[in-house]
């Protein structure tokens, strides 16, 4: 068996608001394999954003082991995460985090100025094939903030795609846009998980979004309740 | 993430707000070119002053009636009457390192000629005074030791007194009356080629010394002595000689103050060099204040550009970007604008010097702009773009980056 994607054990994380300490996650076990697909579901404060924050490398746990790829990241330093998200993960957030007022272009090929060994033209070939593959290679010079939301969130996609990285993580991706532009996103997101084997990590409350995926769990109060696999819990609901 | 790079994410990201950014490296820009400007203001004058020394003559002594106590009272520098005529006679003949001496005693009056008339200064000297002096004469002779004896009416002219009585007449042999008494112009200096300003000496004429005691203001005493020494190597030895003798002569008993002054041109040349000198440093010192409030300005500006793109931090540092790669990345923002700012400095301080040379004031001096003065405006700008810079690239750097994604 190979290694799993995501391995995570007995994490928990401890904020502290002044002086009282939130308990975020609170030993939460999990493994996922390579080229899963799955949706992280609950309701707010139940500890999945901090969860993703983690396996995004954003984050440190308070206690637990995280193992990505089977590398031990929870140890790591803040340049060393910094490296692991740029070369592993990709993010595709709610608002999509585009730079204002710099192209599609520009905006795909951030994450190659932050590792090296690629020249300028490398990376301007490298942008516009992840936009090619999310349908945006005639809008590659446009501004962001000319885009429509589905067009902004496509660019954030080819991004999360331009190191090739083995995951991706989406935070609420269709949370700003229309039942149409989600369900185009979606074919995307289903399409990279199908024809590349990417490892997709998502986020979300919709009930219809999260059934894309083939593993559904739950959270509640910083724990995993849940889990529900293929089309369980999703007949009912018109795909 | 290398230099290169960097800087060309810097510029993008000034070049998305190039108002700002302009309006930002423009308190950069006329800091550098204040300081450029003023200081080949500064540089200019203080040539001016040295080449008039130089030209001047660097042999050239002078000989002044010193202060003198009375009771523990203290005459001013100059305020006793000690020197006579024979004091310069003795000099010349007594002191072997001396070429010439030429006694001074002057006065102002008004200049008539036919119905023109100039008010200007009158030099009574000696013989020799276009030797001492190192001034060739345009037109006609000097007057010689019998003119000087018998305290002739004779009387030479500097360039500017000629032109203003006579201007493209022949002044010598005419005559000309100060105060009611007629003089016969002999020669005419060449001109100095200093025009307008303060200090012209080519507005000046001069007559036997003996005539302005005798004739003009009636005094026994001279107001100083010109010399010459034989070269300018031997001025240090000149001067030791004739404050031996002046001693000697004026009875000054060993330890008491003397009732005279030497001083040489090399030291008044360098004291003016001096003061010219420190209105440099003041003039750069005011403008290099603007300089430092431009340097603030860059920070300010920077805070202000970190916090409105706190998102963008938050994204960069989500794609990968370290610690490392935020700070370089204002950091060379800021000393992009800085830099920018500092060549755009140069030009405009260079242009602005150029111009100020025009400006009827400045015109004495010429303007010179001194490497120096650029490399050091270049230099500073661009350390005030690092030093100021470094605050908000390192805030930028520090920020958390589930912080930074999230914020609104």
């Amino acid at each position: 068996m190979s290694t799993p994607a995501i391995q995570i054990d007995d994490l928990t994380k401890v904020y502290k608001v002044g002086e009282t300490e939130v308990h975020a996650l609170r030993g939460v076990t999990y493994q996922v394999e390579a080229g899963e697909f799955l949706a992280i579901m609950g309701p707010s404060g139940s500890g999945k954003s901090t969860l993703m924050n983690i396996v995004g490398c954003l984050d440190k746990p308070t206690s637990g082991q995280y193992l990505l790829e089977g590398e031990e990241v929870s140890t790591f330093d803040r340049d060393k995460l910094a490296r692991i998200r740029n070369q592993k993960i990709g993010f595709v957030f709610q608002t999509f985090n585009l730079l204002p007022r710099t192209s599609a272009l520009e905006n795909a090929e951030l994450p190659l100025l932050y590792s090296s060994h690629i020249n300028s033209k490398q990376r301007t070939e490298l942008a516009l094939k992840a936009l090619e593959s999310v349908g945006l290679k005639d809008r590659a010079h446009h501004k962001t903030n000319q885009l429509s939301g589905g067009e902004q969130q496509r660019i954030a996609i080819a991004r999360a795609l331009l190191n090739s990285p083995s995951l991706i993580l989406a935070d609420e991706p269709t949370g700003n846009l229309d039942t149409k532009t989600s369900a185009e996103i979606m074919q995307i997101f289903t399409r990279l998980n199908e024809d590349k084997k990417i490892t997709l990590v998502m986020v979300t409350h919709e009930p219809d979004i999260a059934c894309y995926a083939k593993k559904r769990i739950y959270m509640r109060d910083g724990k995993i309740i849940r889990e529900e696999k293929g089309r369980e819990g999703c007949e009912d609901r018109a795909r | 993430m290398n230099i290169l790079r960097t800087s060309r994410v810097a510029l993008r990201a000034l070049g998305r707000n190039k108002m700002r950014s302009f309006l930002t490296a423009l308190g950069i820009i006329i800091g550098v070119g204040a300081v450029i400007s003023m200081v080949s203001i500064g540089e200019g004058a203080r040539r001016g002053v040295e080449d008039r020394f130089a030209s001047m003559g660097t042999n050239l002594l002078f000989v002044s009636p010193g202060s003198r106590s009375r009771g523990g009272v203290h005459s001013g520098s100059g305020g006793w009457n000690t020197l006579k005529p024979e004091d310069a006679a003795a000099i010349e003949q007594q002191c072997d390192a001396v070429k010439y001496t030429s006694p001074s005693a002057s006065t102002r009056a008004q200049v008539v000629y036919g119905n023109k008339n100039w008010n200007t200064s009158i030099q009574g000297t000696g013989a020799m005074y276009p030797e001492v002096r190192n001034w060739e004469l345009a037109d006609g002779t000097y007057f010689d030791e019998s003119q000087v004896r018998v305290a002739a009416k004779v009387c030479v002219l500097g360039s500017e007194v000629k032109k203003s009585l006579f201007e493209d007449e022949d002044a010598v042999g005419k005559i000309i009356r100060v105060k009611a008494i007629p003089f016969r112009v002999i020669g005419v200096f060449k001109s100095k080629g200093e025009s307008g300003g303060w200090f012209n000496r080519d507005d000046m004429m001069t007559v036997p010394y003996t005539t302005v005691m005798k004739r003009l203001t009636g005094q026994e005493y001279i107001s100083s002595i010109d010399i010459s020494a034989v070269s300018a190597a031997r001025t240090k030895e000149t001067q030791t000689q004739i404050e031996e003798l002046m001693r000697i002569r004026h009875k000054i008993a060993p330890g008491a103050e003397d009732d005279f002054q030497v001083r040489n041109m090399s030291e008044i040349a360098e004291g003016a060099a001096q003061a010219t000198q420190i209105m440099t440093i003041l003039l750069g010192s005011i403008a290099s204040i603007s300089l430092l409030v431009g340097g603030i300005g860059i920070m300010n500006i920077m805070l202000v550009s970190v916090t409105e793109r706190i998102r963008e931090i938050g994204i960069r540092m989500a794609v990968g970007a370290r610690q490392k790669d935020i700070l370089l990345q204002f950091l060379t923002e800021a000393i992009v604008l800085s830099v920018l700012g500092g060549l755009i400095g140069v030009f405009f301080g260079i242009g602005l010097s150029k111009i100020l040379h025009y400006v009827k004031i400045f015109s004495e001096f010429k303007t010179t702009v001194s490497p120096s003065s650029i490399i050091m405006a270049f230099g500073f700008s661009a350390s005030v773009g690092i030093f100021f810079g470094f605050y908000p690239a390192r805030k930028a750097s520090r920020l958390d980056p589930i912080e930074a994604l999230r914020y609104e």
